[in-house]
């Protein structure tokens, strides 16, 4: 016999308030409510409730709700309760735990110790609705591109023509209308209106979306210009026409919710469409390997990056994306170097579709330690100009957004954020493919439940909404375009740190002067 | 001396102060060598615009005698730090002349460091060995003897460009200017200082112009871009040792000027460019060059209140910040231009100028000796 785990949620309704029209039970993918003719009940099977609000949100006479179950174990501060379920789960099954999106453990936030600065009298505010407020960015390399044969020259290259004229000749880049971008999801992962969603929103924004590793599906070939097309190490749907597709070609190295392991489609979503995009057998697990397999070292990711540009005509910008791990500097110093226009760090609080929860919730480092060791590296090196910083991993706000500009990063990757503007409640079972939000999930009655219209209009609102507030935020601190906070880490205050992490940071503490 | 009484206030350089300021310049476009006394008495009428804690000038033409040579001057805090730091000049330099800068005593004026100056050149054999430009030679040495805190503290580089020189000092500028007897001197550009922080120790290396070769800085504003600016100079080089707007400034000019080959003209519009929106306006050729000086050089964006007036071999730029949060007033009178932060201290001294203007904001106005148009 199993060894037994009470269900983590309870789900309560208020039998006064419902009428049995059986909403519920036609909107919970899991199965969890059914109609019973005898007593003329609803009932509830608590133990499969994944807590995604999706009946909660349709109740037409809001009878329910979901409560964290008080059932408890003999307190215990060293086993919590999840730990003792998981270990029971894992006596049962013999196998690795699976979860997905985001680490939930209560790891320190950087972000919520770092406070930003504003002008008082010695010099002005800027008032963001009389005056303009500029957020564009252009990501990429701001040095002549280097010869695949070249050895770091660093001669100063003449900057006018001769009649005069400045050569204003330069290495491709992507321009956004604000730094944001939302961060790779495949198709396939999540839906086919998630994504036409998401390609919408990032053209009507001017920012850009990213294909994950799943292939474009030939219905967002349209949305090129927005697009950011992903070659992963499973390279799965990689042909010409998708690199030569969007506005720049991203390399996955890792991933933070996961570094150190590829990808995983489970075959249950690697159906219809989806397997025809990324040209696999219909059905199979869609497994990305660990490394790519012709990249052992940095002069083969040298190598991948100088095949993409020749593979795109060296008019598109070349990201590299890495998890967010303990030599991280090192490695971006080593990426700079290796070709690449843009670096893009993903940190250890990032999303995922699945992946396997130790790993999730241990592995890696926090994003705004990593973003500011590379930084800081890269300018000690002199090579900052030579990329553009790109970093996601729960970037949860636009003050999350800002410090991280102000930190250094010329960009920000949003996913999971972009996923609730979608309706996601965060259930985090992404994994079971039975996303009762249309979001992730190839289940056609499904998918349908997510409107790509208003999908779009929500992301297009959540984006506009951070952008305004950006705006007030630079106007106070008497900036009017966002260059000039990329990097100025005196617009940071630090609460709550120690020394070391005020140092890591680089930033000072909170009421000490410039 | 740098002789401080209260030791808790932290000297500039550890601290980033904020000030306000007030500018004046002349400029004789016909080569006319004048003396300082002018300049003394405009920036003399904004003396509210100051506070005693910081005035200082720049003089351009001043050594016609020795103008082949760099004119290095320097502030020491005692006989011991002058005998180490010219240990170094000797290592790197040989001098036709070294000696005190001539002052006289002013009741205001007080707690003055050595003053010294040197008229000298790079010795062959170590510009050489150094393998760098003779220009970039002596950059390097004064920028490293600034941020020196250990042997070389108590040494420092106030300005070190040919046939030019920098006179500041702990004090209201007219003060200033006849402490170091500015009337006595003769060039065909002037520029001055006067400053208004809001916390200082009133340090004499503090004061301004600041200065790097033959550029000089005086600027009046906060600039709210400092620390990306300041991080993006780092990588080539400059430290910002006393954390001033004004030395950032004068980095972003050196750099992109000097280092990188851009005219001062396009050197304005990196640090002061227009909006998007208004580069979206412009023909294809312009919007071409616009474009790339912001995406090239976005990081050397300079935001916030600013006015400054950048003293360089042979001519005088205005810049305005882009959206005009500082005055900034100017015009032409006979062989003369005159440009301050108010017009009442250009009046001051040529009372008949007609035509007296503001420059748009982020327009540069640049004047230069005839002989080098
Ligand atoms: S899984 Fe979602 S829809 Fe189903 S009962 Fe729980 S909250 Fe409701
Ligand atoms: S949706 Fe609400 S009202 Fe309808 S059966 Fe379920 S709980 Fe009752
Ligand atoms: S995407 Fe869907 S399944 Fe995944 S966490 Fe959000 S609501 Fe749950």
């Amino acid at each position: 016999m199993d060894l037994y785990v009470y269900p983590e949620f309870e789900v309560v309704r208020n039998e006064k308030k419902c009428i049995c029209c059986q909403a519920c039970s036609r909107q919970c993918a899991n199965l969890v409510h059914s109609y019973d003719e005898a007593t003329d009940c609803m009932e509830a099977d608590d133990s499969k409730c994944v807590n995604c609000h999706r009946c909660v949100t349709l109740c037409p006479t809001k009878a329910l709700k979901i409560v964290k179950s008080d059932h408890t174990f003999r307190p215990n501060a060293n086993w919590s309760q999840a730990t003792i379920n998981e270990l029971y789960l894992q006596a049962n099954s013999g196998g690795v735990l699976l979860s997905s999106m985001g680490n939930p453990q209560p790891h320190p936030s950087y972000f919520d110790r770092l406070l930003l600065n504003a002008s008082q009298v010695t010099n002005p505010s800027i008032d963001p609705l009389r005056e303009p407020m500029e957020t564009k960015v252009f990501l990429g390399r701001k040095t002549p591109v280097p010869p695949l044969e070249a050895n770091n020259t660093t001669a100063v290259p003449e900057p006018y023509n001769p009649d005069g004229t400045l050569k204003t000749e330069m290495s491709p880049q992507i321009e956004l209308s604000m730094p944001l971008m939302f961060s790779a999801m495949s198709y396939g992962s999540i839906s086919y209106n998630a994504h036409a969603s998401l390609a919408r929103a990032a053209t009507q924004l001017g920012i850009c979306y990213n294909t994950g590793e799943g292939g474009l599906h030939k219905d967002f070939y349209q949305y090129g210009p927005n697009t950011i097309v992903q070659v992963a190490s499973g390279r799965f749907g990689i042909h010409a026409d998708y690199l030569d597709a969007g506005a720049a070609v991203e390399i996955k190295m890792g991933q933070g919710a996961k570094p150190g392991i590829g990808g995983h489609l489970p075959g249950k979503k690697n159906v219809g469409q989806v397997a025809q995009t990324r040209m696999t057998p219909e059905g199979s697990d869609a497994i990305s390997p660990a490394p790519h397999h012709d990249i052992y070292s940095i002069e083969d990711l040298r190598q991948l990056v100088y095949s993409l540009k020749e593979a795109t005509g060296n008019r598109k910008p070349i990201i590299v994306k890495i998890a967010a791990v303990h030599n991280v500097a090192a490695i971006a110093s080593g990426i700079a170097r290796s070709g690449a226009d843009i670096i893009a760090i993903d940190g250890f609080r990032g999303g995922t579709g699945a992946a396997p929860t130790r790993i999730r919730d241990n592995v890696g480092i926090p994003i705004e330690l990593a973003l500011a060791c590379v930084d800081a590296r890269l300018r000690d090196e002199g090579i900052r100009d030579d990329v553009s910083l790109v970093v996601g991993g729960s970037i949860r706000s636009s003050a999350d957004w800002i410090k991280a500009i102000a930190l250094g990063a010329d960009a920000c990757y949003i996913a999971t954020g972009a996923l609730m503007a979608l309706g996601c409640h965060l259930c985090r079972s992404c994994h079971t493919a039975l996303c009762n939000w249309g979001i992730a999930t190839q289940r056609p009655d499904l998918v349908k439940r997510l409107n790509p219209e208003i999908g779009t209009q929500h992301l297009v609102n959540l984006v506009h909404a951070w952008q305004h507030e950006l705006k007030e935020v630079m106007g106070g601190m008497g900036i009017n375009s966002v260059e000039a906070l990329r990097g100025n880490r005196l617009m940071l205050r630090a609460v709550g740190m120690t020394k070391e992490e005020m140092n890591m940071l680089g930033v000072k503490m909170a009421g000490e002067s410039a | 001396m740098l002789d401080n009484t209260n030791t808790k206030v932290q000297l500039e350089g550890k601290v980033r102060i904020p000030s306000g300021c007030a500018i004046s310049g002349i400029f004789a476009q016909d080569g006319e060598l004048f003396s300082g006394r002018d300049i003394i008495t405009s920036i003399a009428v904004m003396h509210d615009r100051s506070n005693g804690l910081g005035g200082g000038f720049a003089g351009y033409g001043i050594y016609p005698k020795h103008k082949d040579k760099y004119a290095i001057h320097m502030f020491y805090d005692s006989e011991d730090d002058r005998g180490k730091a010219e240990r170094r000049i000797n290592k790197y330099f040989s001098y036709v002349l070294s000696e005190q800068i001539p002052t006289q005593k002013h009741p205001n004026i007080k707690d003055a460091p050595l003053i010294y100056r040197y008229f000298a050149e790079p010795l062959t054999e170590q510009l050489e060995k150094a393998q760098i430009d003779e220009r970039e030679y002596v950059a390097r040495f004064a920028l490293r003897v600034n941020a020196d805190e250990d042997e070389l503290k108590g040494a420092h580089v106030i300005s070190c460009g040919k046939n030019m020189g920098i006179f500041k000092a702990n004090g209201f500028p007219e003060d200033v200017g006849e402490f170091y007897k500015l009337d006595e001197y003769k060039g065909y550009c002037w520029t001055a200082h006067g400053r208004y922080p809001t916390n200082t120790p009133g340090w004499w290396g503090g004061a301004h112009p600041f200065g790097l070769l033959d550029y000089s800085v005086v600027h009046n504003g906060e600039i709210s871009s400092y620390d990306a600016n300041r991080r993006y100079l780092e990588m080539f080089g400059y430290t910002c040792s006393l954390q001033t707007d004004t030395e950032a400034i004068t980095y972003i000019v050196d750099y992109l000027n000097r280092k990188q080959g851009l005219e001062l003209e396009d050197v304005a519009k990196v640090m002061a460019a227009p909006f998007w929106s208004t580069i979206e306006r412009m023909d294809e050729k312009e919007k071409a060059a616009y474009t790339f000086l912001r995406r090239r050089y976005g990081n050397l964006l300079v935001t916030g209140p600013f006015s400054i007036m950048l003293g360089f071999t042979g001519g005088l730029m205005v810049l305005g910040d882009r959206l005009k949060l500082r005055s900034m007033v100017c015009g032409h009178q006979q062989n003369k231009f005159y440009a301050a932060s108010e017009e009442c201290a250009i009046r001051a001294i040529c009372p008949e100028i007609q035509g007296i203007h503001s420059p748009r904001s982020g327009e540069a106005v640049i004047v230069r000796l005839e002989e080098n148009k």
